[in-house]
């Protein structure tokens, strides 16, 4: 993985306009980093420099923010784990109904491999958590730093007390982003306020301050300090990623046919030699957050963010050279085989076909949450008892969960069973308690000249007394003596 | 797991099996030396941090500095039920019977937790749940889960039935009946109408069970008209219990017999609480309309 680059580059004393860019090669000489160094890449505007600013964004500040709205007096999204609910602005889910969370992340899989086989690593060149915050630290770094040159610099320089400030500021600043972001993730499960009033006042509970260390040490380490390392070798979508591009697939290309052989461009335009579009002024290798040349094709190391595009075409524009050297193509159109269409792809459809079940059954599941549960367990032991009269009693546990926010009293019916059965047990109407359950016992006595059949289908209905629609049901059986 | 030396660089121990067999004298590997002394490390500790060695037959051993013991961990985590339980227990402690059957939830806690005090001391007799238990007599014990009590439904007579206890007892009547008088009476009490022949009046059987032959709650005399029975429904069985009477003293006699249950045997609580459960096996009978 490893390889040399020319370090006896000439035309360092060009003083060009384009040419002054190879004594950028000064200072370094590049490898694709195995850890032992850091990557100091450069920034360069342009079109996926944007996008990828504001994709990150876009993203990533609600993260940040969202948990501070707040709806009817409760924090509008929280996942109140201590409570084992989760709210969604009006809506509560229950453990009983996180079935759904599945499903929604079998979404997220299934989006990030359609999308993966439709345009490559979309997820890791501009949404990833660990590519935002990794820009973001870079972003910090080249602040109190320099550019990559004067932080390259700085990096061998001896420890004056500039070097002491500049390091002081840039781990700070990492450090408060870090709190913050440990802060920002454990808002997501606890009151927002709640938790800064604690916090400043140092009265979090521990697995609040386990969770804020961890978060924080967490971000600093894989952002500041591990980066680019982290999506070679930690991360395991990367290599799920990877291998779902096939020949169909979009991804950052360099056009070789029209690239080389590449060569250095001299003062003046002269041309030495044959010589294709790439002026192996390595502006591609400089942006790239992961240090890896993608003139030598689609590789690990690639999170295909587009900054090389950008790079590469801003170098085209300056030698009047077509944009596009290196541009978002497929290996189909590369090699001029024609572009297939979307539903010529079908490992796409298979995914989208799953994310559309998924998505179903979540809003099936969204739409059929109901207010209540209801569960009957028939007494075993005895089945059924006779009575002095001679009808036939059953004994039913009744479960209930009430997943609305208020008690309420409710009435218990039936339906089928057995005629002239009367219903005991809950003539108080009992009171449900809501987010948690509440049990009662229900009998159901019925005449033994008409309990004649040793098992009868009985549907219970429960519903709040106060609000019909309000209701749970469940079938069970009326066990009689077999006559 | 070493990689550092190949076969042809190591000497063998020289010892060889089945002819070609031979044993590198190699060094475990690094990682596998750590991970043993590591091991060897924590044995040390674990044997002075928590009671390890038994000294001697006396049943001493090593306590251990970490003061940890089963016991303590079990009762730590027996205090927590226990403080669940507290304020229920508490409330219990100075109500009667149908106070707690009053509170809806003092009886829902008093139903799911006497299961245990009801297998303990009743299940025995009275079956899991209440179901009652049989003998070659017939039913051993009653039927707790149904509405026909002998000594009365009510929450108070449960608990003074489980206080006291309770002892059948129905004279013998072999040698006052003929055989012919009690075939008509074992027959009329079978079909369910005792009164349907004068023999239950003349021959004094209503003095016990009443004049419509309903029983008699004070006495614990069955009532004879309705479809549970005490002992065996059939005309045989009820001949039986003509002749030889509940608890007659003789040796064929039927027996009925519930020992006492306050002091020795349960706290007044545990009674407490084991009378709202039976109440609420399915039979129990209201004092008054709407008294739950």
């Amino acid at each position: 993985m490893s390889q040399e680059v020319d370090k006896s580059a000439p035309a360092k004393k060009e003083v060009g306009e384009v040419t002054t860019i190879y004594n950028e090669f000064e200072t370094w000489t590049w490898t694709v980093n195995m850890g032992d160094k850091t990557i100091h890449a450069k920034r360069m505007p342009g079109f996926f420099r944007t996008f990828k600013d504001r994709a990150q964004l876009a993203l990533w500040l609600p993260f940040f923010f969202l948990p501070y709205l707040r709806w009817n007096d409760k924090q509008a999204i929280l996942f109140d784990i201590d409570h084992r609910q989760f709210h969604f602005f009006s809506l509560t889910v229950l453990p009983q109904d996180i079935w759904m969370l599945s499903l929604l992340l079998l979404v997220a899989a299934m989006t990030l491999f359609a999308v993966t086989s439709v345009a490559s690593r979309v997820w890791c060149g501009y949404f990833c958590f660990q590519t935002a915050w990794t820009d973001w630290f870079t972003w910090l770094e080249e602040k109190f730093e320099g550019n990559p040159t004067a932080r390259r610099k700085l990096e061998v320089a001896p420890w004056d007390l500039d070097k002491i400030k500049k390091k002081s500021l840039k781990h700070l600043s990492w450090a408060l982003l870090a709190l913050f972001t440990g802060i920002s993730f454990s808002i997501w499960f606890v009151d927002a306020f709640d938790y800064w009033n604690k916090l400043i006042h140092f009265q979090l509970p521990t697995v609040g301050w386990v969770t804020l260390s961890a978060f924080f040490a967490g971000t600093y380490i894989l952002a500041g300090l591990l980066r680019e390392q982290t999506c070679i070798w930690l991360c395991p979508y990367a290599r799920i990623q990877a291998v779902m591009n096939d020949s169909q697939t979009i991804l950052p290309t360099y056009d070789y046919t029209r690239g080389e052989p590449r060569g250095k461009i001299r003062r003046g335009g002269e041309v030495v030699a044959p010589q294709g579009d790439c002026i192996d002024c390595f502006q591609c290798v400089q942006v790239c957050p992961t240090g890896v040349d993608i003139r030598n094709g689609q590789q690990l190391g690639c999170i295909t963010c587009g900054l090389c595009i950008d790079a590469c075409d801003s170098i085209m524009d300056k030698i009047d050279k077509p944009r596009g050297l290196i541009r978002y193509a497929s290996l189909d159109e590369l090699s001029g085989k024609p572009a297939k269409k979307m539903y010529q792809h079908p490992r796409t459809l298979v995914y989208i076909g799953i994310i559309l079940l998924a998505l179903g059954g979540i809003v099936w599941g969204l739409t059929h949450l109901g207010s209540m549960t209801l569960k009957v367990i028939h007494e075993r032991q005895p089945l059924y008892v006779s009575m002095s009269d001679g009808s036939i009693q059953n004994k039913y546990d009744f479960k209930l969960l009430n997943k609305t926010s208020k008690d309420f009293k409710v009435k218990v019916t039936a339906e089928g069973g057995i005629k002239d059965q009367v219903i005991i047990g809950a003539e108080h109407q009992p009171l449900i308690h809501h987010g948690r359950g509440t049990s009662f016992t229900i009998f159901v006595k019925a005449p033994g000249i008409y309990a004649n059949k040793d098992a009868t289908p009985i549907q219970f209905r429960v519903e709040s007394v106060e609000d019909p629609m309000v209701f749970a049901e469940y079938t069970s059986q009326f066990y009689a003596p077999k006559k | 797991m070493s990689d550092k030396h190949n076969a042809g660089d190591v000497p063998t121990t020289g010892h060889v099996w089945d002819d070609d067999l031979g044993d590198y004298i190699n060094q475990p590997p690094k990682w596998w030396m750590l991970g043993l002394t590591a091991s060897a490390i924590w044995c040390v500790v674990y044997w002075i941090y928590y009671p390890a060695f038994p000294i001697s037959n006396t049943g001493y051993f090593t306590p251990g500095i970490g003061g940890w013991t089963a016991i303590k961990e079990m009762e730590a985590d027996k205090s927590v039920v226990d403080e669940v339980r507290g304020k229920y227990e508490a409330k219990l402690k100075d109500m009667t019977p149908a106070a707690i059957l009053a509170d809806s939830e003092l009886t829902e806690y008093v139903t799911r937790s006497g299961k245990v005090l009801f297998g303990d001391n009743c299940a025995a007799c009275h079956g899991q749940n209440g179901v009652g238990t049989h003998d070659k007599q017939g039913l051993f014990a009653p039927i707790l889960n149904d509405d026909d009590w002998l000594f009365g439904g009510k929450i108070d007579d449960i608990h003074t039935t489980i206080v006291g206890g309770r002892q059948g007892m129905m004279m013998a009547h072999k040698d006052m009946l003929s055989e012919a008088e009690i075939d008509t009476l074992a027959n009329a009490v079978a079909s369910g109408k005792p009164t349907s022949t004068p023999l239950f009046a003349e021959k004094g059987c209503t003095a016990c069970h009443g004049e419509d032959g309903k029983g008699m709650q004070a006495m614990g005399s069955a009532n004879l008209t309705d479809s549970v029975w005490r002992f065996d429904s059939s005309v045989e069985g009820i001949k039986y219990t003509i002749k030889n009477g509940v608890n007659a003293g003789t040796p064929e006699t039927r027996v009925a017999v519930m020992p006492a249950f306050q002091g020795a045997k349960l706290s007044d609580a545990e009674i407490k609480k084991l009378a709202v459960y039976v109440y609420k096996f399915g039979g129990g009978q209201a004092d008054a309309p709407a008294a739950q």
